[in-house]
């Protein structure tokens, strides 16, 4: 019966694949992928749309209001009439645009996107695309997320698209550096760029109730508050979402677009916080492996998507609470701070290893940790005193 | 379906080469050099090279095509000034080309039908690249390292 259940989804591919035995290779092959980016853009775009209500209901319980709750029970129903809205809305494009490229950026920014969901493992024998090279291939696909914002940005033609490109930009190739150093130590440890070698490599408990996640080790638990601090700024949100300060530049890249692919805009924005929250809970939070073992009755893919849940609930408080950074700190932070502590955590996890991942090993790499953690803070110390700030008008 | 597949990949990289090299709009030419590197990534997977093909896709595009398109943003834009015939263009590219015409005649000519290789994996490659190759290796390291240094260096403001 548990097997059955952490299982169903995997048989019944494997079902619909039966029914074409006698084809030739190819349109199995062809098949096997149309099922699963199917079921992908299935799970994900029904997410999308529960987030976008979910995240409107916590911020505004945050904020002490009551939040929509006018279409359906519960405003359940608020993001079909927000699609249907946003669907005839009419589309507007500047007449001194670039039309190919205006056009061509949201198609471009949500396909890639989309990819990058691909090669997360959502549970047991459950990655849509399992290739060697797994982790890469996320970064690869990542990279090319800045083409596309240049392209609206230029495409737009307008000044507060192309600063907010040129912000965005700025911003995503300074924080893509600590987002991949911090997946480093994680691929050392475990010797492979796999994702499911990844989420193999984190099976067992301690004592039947410790997981042995990398989260719980102290280069681990490091590497990942600066991979999700990396993640939020590569996801544009707040409180890193100055190409979009709506104070500033309207709305940076996207202040152009309207209608339809403003939402692909959004779409894309919210995939990307799927794919990077899906991929620490793959290298850091023992993907798809139950907390302890008793749980482990769970079908696996639950627990990945409990997780997943945990992770963005995280990313609406973060928005709830803080706010916006300016650009100049943003850049700092990822060069001054994000980028040493980075490599302290590579070399936390090798001495973690090379002491055999004992208990030893485990205080060295803390020692090592809190040590660079403590000269940092000291070294960065501006002695800048904040005292009551003095307000001068036009005089 | 492999050399369907070659065909697909070989014409619209192909294509958007020419575009590269023919439209109007330089960054629109940047653009289309992008999709070029996108093919041969995709020539890289289609061979079973993922790791090449992925590091193609990572750096070309990611980083190669938005320096192209930072560096043509920052600099002057002359649409509208008709420029004669670049003879002196033609004449490098001419050279480039023979030169790699030469190599490749001069390479034993390697047969369309090779025998299967397994593919390698990343792992293979990590492991030659840290016992075999690990001088190169930091070489390339140091390298880089100094540039980056240096470029900072460039950009510093002068302490007053």
């Amino acid at each position: 019966m548990r097997g059955f259940l952490d299982q169903i989804f995997v048989n019944a591919k494997q079902q619909i694949l039966s029914l074409f035995a006698g084809t030739p290779d190819w349109v199995g092959q062809i098949v096997s992928s149309l099922l699963s980016i199917s079921a992908l853009l299935a799970v994900f775009l029904s997410l999308f749309a529960l987030m976008s209500l979910f995240e409107r209901k916590i911020l505004a319980r945050i904020q002490n209001r009551l939040g929509p709750n006018r279409v359906g029970p519960f405003g359940l129903l608020q993001p079909a009439a927000d699609g249907i809205k946003m669907l005839i809305k009419e589309d507007i494009v500047p007449l001194r645009a670039d039309k190919v490229m205006h056009f061509l950026a949201p198609i471009l920014i949500a396909a890639t996107a989309i990819l990058a969901l691909g090669i997360i493992p959502y549970g047991r024998n459950m990655t849509p695309f399992a290739i060697d090279g797994g982790i890469l291939f996320f970064f690869a696909v990542g990279s090319t997320t800045e083409v596309a914002v240049f392209m609206a940005g230029w495409g737009s033609n307008n000044k507060f698209s192309m600063l907010g490109a040129m912000r965005a930009i700025a911003q995503m190739v300074s924080y893509e550096l600590p987002l991949i150093i911090t997946v480093l130590p994680v691929v050392m440890v475990v010797g492979s760029l796999r994702p499911d070698a990844i989420v193999a490599a984190q099976g067992g408990y301690s004592l039947g109730v410790l997981p042995h996640w990398f989260v719980f080790t102290p280069w681990g638990a490091a590497a990942f508050i600066l991979f999700f601090i990396s993640g939020l700024v590569e996801s544009n949100r707040t409180p890193f979402d100055v190409p979009e300060g709506e104070s500033e530049i309207v709305a940076g890249h996207m202040t152009e677009y309207s209608g339809f692919k403003y939402a692909t805009f959004f779409l894309a924005e919210y995939f990307g916080m799927f794919a990077v929250s899906g991929l620490a809970v793959t290298l850091f939070l023992g993907g798809w492996h139950a907390p302890i073992r008793v749980l482990e009755i769970v079908p696996s893919y639950l627990w990945f998507f409990l997780k997943l849940g945990v992770l963005l609930f995280v990313f609406i408080w973060i928005r709830g609470t803080l706010p916006r950074t300016r650009v100049d700190q943003v850049m700092n932070f990822a060069w001054k701070f994000m980028l040493p502590m980075a490599f302290t955590c590579v070399v936390a996890a090798a001495i973690w290893h090379y002491q055999g991942r004992r208990f030893a090993g485990y205080l060295w790499s803390l020692g090592l940790l809190l040590l660079v953690y403590f000269a940092l803070s000291r070294f960065l110390e501006t002695g800048k005193k904040f005292a009551p700030r003095v307000y001068r008008f036009a005089e | 379906m492999s050399s369907a597949a070659f065909f697909l990949i070989a014409i619209v990289t192909l294509a958007a080469a020419l575009a590269a090299a023919t439209l109007p709009k330089l960054i629109h030419a940047a653009l289309s050099f992008a999709l070029a590197f996108v093919g041969v990534a995709a020539f890289y997977f289609l061979l079973g090279a993922e790791f090449v093909g992925l590091v193609q896709v990572f750096v070309y595009v990611g980083a190669v095509a938005v320096l192209i398109v930072f560096t043509i943003l920052l600099t002057r834009r002359d649409v509208d000034r008709e420029r004669g015939f670049n003879w002196s263009g033609v004449l490098i590219a001419l050279a480039v080309f023979a030169g790699l015409l030469w190599a490749i005649l001069k390479t034993a000519r390697v047969s369309v039908l090779a025998v299967p290789v397994a593919p390698l994996t990343v792992r293979q490659i990590g492991e030659a690249l840290m016992t075999d190759y690990v001088w190169p290796l930091q070489c390339i390291g140091v390298l880089l390292t100094a540039a980056l240094i240096g470029a900072l260096v460039l950009v510093m403001e002068e302490k007053r």
